[in-house]
This record gives structure tokens, sequence and C-alpha cells, in this order.
């Protein structure tokens, strides 16, 4: 087959890519969008098949995985999808640094010239050196994500720049790689091995509650090391792929940080977000907060001709969302105008709370956007926030305060709030939340998901 | 006289546009598909699939060839595993959308 027509074969897969991107503007065009993402892929796959050798090694092993992958997607529970995506990052990552290593073991199965120009090695180092990075990042992120390792963050002194060292000798060893006559191993091991520990050093300190911005930056980083990969091998196709990738997770990263009014430096430098250990601020004076069961709780929502529900990731944790759905159901029955908010970062990664919500088959006509939504809580009846906490704080409109500046859903505007929650505990951010102070406010303790069936019952 | 352009400068300039095109497509992209986004760009991400097969496909029977195939199976388990679980949450969009509809 011919070089040019290789060429635009691999053109109609790029542009199918984008498709598929371009589908997921509007959950109706979604899923077409999602068929024209398999076709290119197997375009891509079709036509690469045609130059190269060994076709049954190739096929058995793309059966292997396919088959590994077809079953993970199936298995996969909804609120595992952010250990899920991480584990697939790593997985590119790791592929990335398997090929640049192939490549400059043999560059002419890839069609570049037996001895490596410079050029061509300066690519084959970023295509390396990002792969590696995602990998052992990755792999992190999947760890603390899925608790296998504490969510809390790891900082030593000197971490920054013991890092900024590393980075220094990694391109110094890239250095002696590019100006090596002959193919110098030893240089372009070391490199990648030093990528290898970079990447680990800059995951640990990041904690538990910046994960959804880890998640998104890792997401940036598989598509950069595609991309990086695409200019080693001259490939349009690899570059343009990689490339949408890259800038999707660079995206969704900017996103997660506006939504924790977080600057992405300071993410990135960690330390923030320890799992578990936050306490409240106290001032000293004993605030006195309302509490009432879930059968006053429903006697509420039951007079209400509006209703909000805010969910936050303790809902999952607590796999209340089908009960939540009977709830909703039960409401609508009543004529009540029931509608969820969904704060950015409501998950543990982007649009999180969007698929539980979708999987306990809550139409998403009632699931709106904080900035659809926010103007409306002044003229509802009854907010209902379910496990979830900083997201509501009002302390994000106080000056001086660490979330100043956050936006959030502003449900203490609301007539009345209700707050299921298991106790008194501060969220991620180690505040106490003024909301549940309120004199409008009720507290209802207790497990989401029980509180929230019995609701249903009263009702 | 001017000199042939050399191919990396092509690259970068695919890049670069390409760049642009996935700005712009993703800001579209709405906030309730975020997730999908992030498994189906998963999936998209890996393309290197093909440099896979290329090392895997290479004549020259070396180790080389061993590493091309271990990293044709990591990739294309996120191939099947990203489009598969891409199109499983969608199919939860979709489900309501019917009831919706009745």
């Amino acid at each position: 087959m011919s070089a040019n027509f290789i060429a635009l074969a691999y053109l109609v897969a790029a542009v199918f890519f984008i498709l598929a991107l371009k589908g997921l503007s509007s959950p109706l065009s979604s899923r077409r969008g999602n068929l024209f993402g398999m076709l290119g892929m197997a375009i891509a796959v079709a036509t690469t098949l045609t130059i190269t050798e060994n076709w049954a090694l190739i096929l058995g092993c793309i059966a292997i995985g396919g088959i590994i992958g077809s079953i993970v997607a199936q298995r996969v529970q909804m609120t595992a999808m952010p250990e899920l995506v991480a584990f697939m990052h790593s997985l590119v990552g790791l592929a990335a640094v398997f090929i640049a290593i192939a490549a400059v073991n043999n560059p002419v199965s890839f069609g570049l010239p037996e001895v490596l120009p410079t050029g061509s090695k300066l690519e084959l180092f970023l295509g390396t050196f990002i792969g590696a990075m995602t990998w052992s990042g990755s792999v992190i992120a999947f760890l603390k994500l899925s608790g296998r390792m504490s969510g809390a963050p790891i900082v030593f002194s000197g971490q920054h720049l013991v890092n900024l060292l590393l980075a220094v000798v990694m391109i110094g060893f890239g250095l002696w790689f590019f100006f090596s006559e002959t193919t110098n191993w030893t240089a372009f091991s070391a490199m990648t091995a030093v990528a290898f520990l970079l990447g680990f050093l800059i995951i640990i300190p990041i904690g538990g509650a910046d994960m959804p911005v880890v998640i998104s930056m890792l997401n940036s980083y598989s598509g950069w090391a595609a991309a990086g990969i695409g200019f080693s091998l001259g490939n349009p196709m690899l570059i343009i792929a990689g490339s949408l990738v890259g800038s999707s997770g660079a995206i969704l990263s900017y996103i997660m940080c506006k939504a924790m009014n977080r600057p992405f430096l300071s993410v990135i430098l960690g330390g923030f977000g320890s799992d578990g250990s936050s306490q409240g601020t106290d001032d000293g004076t004993q605030k006195t907060y309302r509490s009432g069961s879930a059968d006053d709780a429903a006697f509420l929502l039951g007079n209400a001709d509006s209703v909000i529900i805010v969910p936050g990731y303790g809902l999952a944790v607590a796999r209340a969302q089908h009960a939540v759905k009977e709830l909703a159901e039960a409401l609508l029955k009543k004529g009540i105008n029931i509608r969820f908010a969904i704060h950015p970062v409501a998950g543990r990664m982007p649009g999180h709370m969007n698929v539980l919500l979708a999987e306990a088959e809550i139409p998403y006509e009632q699931v709106q956007e904080m900035d659809e939504i926010n103007s409306d809580f002044s003229n509802t009846d009854v907010v209902l926030v379910l496990g979830a906490n900083d997201v509501v704080n009002p302390a994000a409109n106080v000056p001086g305060s660490p979330i100043y500046g956050m936006p959030i859903l502003e449900a203490h505007k609301a007539r009345t709030v209700m707050v299921v929650k298991r106790s008194m505990a501060a969220g991620y951010a180690g505040l106490d939340n003024d909301l549940f102070y309120m004199d409008k406010t009720m507290m209802v303790f207790g497990d989401a998901k029980k509180v929230v069936e019995n609701m249903v019952k009263a009702l | 006289m001017i000199g042939e352009i050399d191919p990396t400068i092509i690259h970068l300039t695919v890049f670069v546009l390409a760049v642009f095109v996935g700005y712009h497509v993703v800001w579209n992209v709405t906030p309730a598909l975020h997730t999908p986004l992030m498994s189906v760009t998963n999936a998209i991400s890996s393309i290197i699939l093909v440099g896979a097969m290329l090392a895997a496909g290479s004549a020259e029977a070396d180790w080389g060839v061993w590493l091309g195939a271990v990293a044709v199976v990591l990739a294309s388990i996120n191939v099947f595993g990203g489009f598969l679980v891409t199109q499983r949450m969608l199919e939860m969009f979709k489900k309501k959308d019917k009831k919706g509809n009745a």
C-alpha cells in the first residue's frame, strides 16, 4: 500500500477522533460520537496492519488486551471510574515508554534512519519522559483513589528542590543522549529511570481532595505522551489524537482548579487536602444547631412546592443513589418540582456525580449544573444536602476564609435547608460550615442511604 | 533560495492546529459528560497502539518485537476498555432519555 494512501487513511481516522469529542456536546449525539471514535481506531489499526509483519503476534496481543479491556469495562463500578481512568492512563504511559525504547533499539522498523538524528532523539526523549511520568504518577493516583494508599499528602522538607534537581539531572542525561554519536543506552536508561521517579514524587504530595485535578492532569499527560510518540514516528495522526487528549485534559484541570478556587500551581506543588485529618476552626463558642429525624425531614419535603437536592461524594460512598431516585419519584408524584444541583467537584473526577445519578436512572433533565441553578435557590422551599459540605459552605463568600472565592451552590439562600450527614465533622477543606448553624437549617444525622430510605417510607 | 522544510516543522504545524481544534471542541462538551469525555480521550490516546504495532511487527526479530507486543497488549486494554466503558456510561444517559419521552 502506498505511503500516501496510508497517510490519507490516518487523516480519516484523525477526523473521526475529532467527531468523537464533538459528539459529547450533548447526551443525544454522544453515543454516535463514541461510535465514530471506535471507527477511527479501527481504521487506524487496519491501515497499520498492512505495513507490519508478524500479524499473528499482533492480532493475538490485540485479542488478549481486548478481552481484558472488555471484561474490565463491563465489571467496573461507576463509583470506581476514577480508579479505572487512572489505571488506563498508566497503561498509555507505559506503552509509550516501551514504544520509545523499541524505536531507539531499532529505528528502521519505524521508518526512521538507522542512526537517529538529534531531532528524532529529542522527540523520543519527550515521548519517553512524559510517558514514564504518566505511568508512575497514574499508579500513585490509582493507589490513592482506590484507598490502597492513604490519600494524605506525603511531604518532606526540600521536596521541591529534590524534584527540581531530578528534573535537571534528567535533562542532563537527555543532552548526553542527544549528542552521543551512537545509541547511548546508559544515558537513555538513566533518563527514563529518573522520569519514573519524578512522576512518583510529583504525585505523592497531592492530597485526596485534589484528585479531580490530578486525574485531569494525568489525562492531559497521556495525550502529550501520545503526541510525543507521534513526533518521534513522524505520524500526524498520533500528533492530532494526542493533542486532542492533551488539550482536553488541560481544560478539565483548569475547570477543576477553578471550581475549587485553587491556583493550578499550588495543586501541583501539593500538600493540601489531608484525608480525614480535618477539624473545625474552633473559635471557642459552642454553636448550636437544630437536628431532626428522617420523618421530620419527609414532612417538610412533602409540604414543599420546590425542592433542590445537592448530592456530594458522601452520597456515592453510602451507595444511596437508588434510594435518592425513589425519593425524587415520590416527590414528583406529589407534584413537587424536584431538581438536582451539581457542583463541578461533587465527585472524584469531573462529571462523576452526573454519571452516578445517571446510573440510578435519574433523568438528566432534572440534573443541573451550578451556573444554571444557582439563581434559583432563593425561591426554593427546601434544599436537601446529601453528603456534601464544602461546596455549600457560605464561608466562600467571606473574605479571609481559606475557601474565599470558591464558587459554591447557594443552598443557604433557600427557605429551608436540610443536611443529611454522619456527624458534624468538617469537610476536605477542614472548615466548619456556617450553613449547619443557620436558623433555617435542620441536620439529619445518619447514613445517607438509611435516612433517604426512611424519608421515602414516611412520604 | 529557501531550502526544504524540515518535517518536524510540518509536524509542529499539525500539532499547534490540533491543539486549537481540541481546545474549541472540548469547551463545547457539556459538563454532565466530563467523565465519559475522560474515558473516551483515554481510549483515543491509546492510538499509540499504532506505534506498538510497528514495534511488534518489525521484520527484525529481536527483543524489540517482544517489547512492542507487550505495548500492543497494554494499548489494546485501553482501546477496548476505554470505548466500552464510555459506551456503558452513555447508555445510562440514554435510558432516562426514553423514560422522559414516554
